[in-house]
């Protein structure tokens, strides 16, 4: 039971990771593809190594997948956090399809 | 009170017994002067302002059970609307870079605030301002009208409620 229950979980996570891998192919500049970078591939990976504890129950290997899916969640966000505003104070440009880029009227203001 | 470099060893060993599961005799008496040597290390990380968690299972309790669900909640919708803007052929998107105000004061909340706002649908923290307390949040998709901001300042207050109660 246990294991179904943690192979659906996989399933689940790898479809993601491949929505995550498919967005950061097709979207147009960094900071788009940061944002599918961020939320497919911690939901996806988290989802597999879930379901990785699911299966293998309180053993080496699965406790280990619990971990790493709690500091995936902590470290990933920060991690696109800093790459993006690196990107942008190092200059790279935005999409031409930008709306508005509120944070370089400030930072020339 | 604990102190913190007490605290900080109990945590680090607990990492490193939880690295080393099921953890035997030998691992626990390794893991003893590497907690101490981790905790040496990352003591005298500064911290701007004390968070006000430590003794209050009023402010525990709100965090399991109000962000975290909101949190997951939020986390699963931003993948089924990232899925989406990926797949359609026509790729629906209008980015901005937006300037929210936020009226959270403290490290903790504020870095929870920012990561949440990384993981909800469509929008990534760039930067934020101590002083003024605004936040540059990227978004995927503005609206058309002349109120660009009005998504992402709806998505901010959402997790600003929950968080100002737990850690202000």
């Amino acid at each position: 039971m246990l294991e179904t229950i943690g192979l659906i979980f996989i399933g689940i996570g790898l479809a993601f990771d491949v929505f995550g891998c498919i967005g950061i192919v097709r979207l147009p500049d960094v900071y788009l593809r940061l944002q599918a970078g961020t939320k497919c591939v911690t939901m996806g990976t988290c989802s597999i190594l879930l379901g990785t504890f699911l299966i293998m129950g309180f053993s080496a290997g699965g406790v280990k997948a619990l971990l790493c899916s709690f500091f995936i969640v902590l470290t990933n966000a920060v991690s696109a956090h800093a790459m993006a505003r690196s990107a942008h104070r190092a200059g790279v440009k935005m999409w031409e399809g930008t709306v508005v880029d509120q944070y370089s009227e400030d930072k020339q203001g | 009170m604990i102190p913190k470099w007490f605290a900080l060893t109990c945590g680090c060993f607990v990492a490193w017994c939880l690295f080393n599961w099921p953890p035997g005799v030998q691992a626990l008496i390794i893991g003893i002067p590497v907690s101490f040597f981790v905790m040496f290390l990352t003591k005298n990380i500064p911290y701007r302002t004390v968070s006000k968690l430590h003794f209050q299972p009023n402010r525990h309790l709100r965090f399991l059970f109000h962000y975290l669900p909101v949190f997951w909640w939020e986390l699963f919708k931003a993948n089924l609307e990232v899925a989406y803007r990926v797949l359609h052929p026509n790729l629906p998107i209008r980015p901005a870079v937006v300037r929210v105000k936020t009226s959270l004061k403290t490290d903790m909340g504020l870095t929870l605030l920012a990561n949440s706002i990384s993981l909800v649908p469509g929008t990534t923290a760039m930067d934020l301002d101590h002083e003024t307390g605004i936040l540059y949040v990227h978004c995927m998709y503005v609206s058309k009208s002349s109120e660009v901001d009005a998504l992402a300042k709806r998505r901010v207050e959402k997790f600003e409620k929950i968080l100002a109660k737990i850690f202000e």
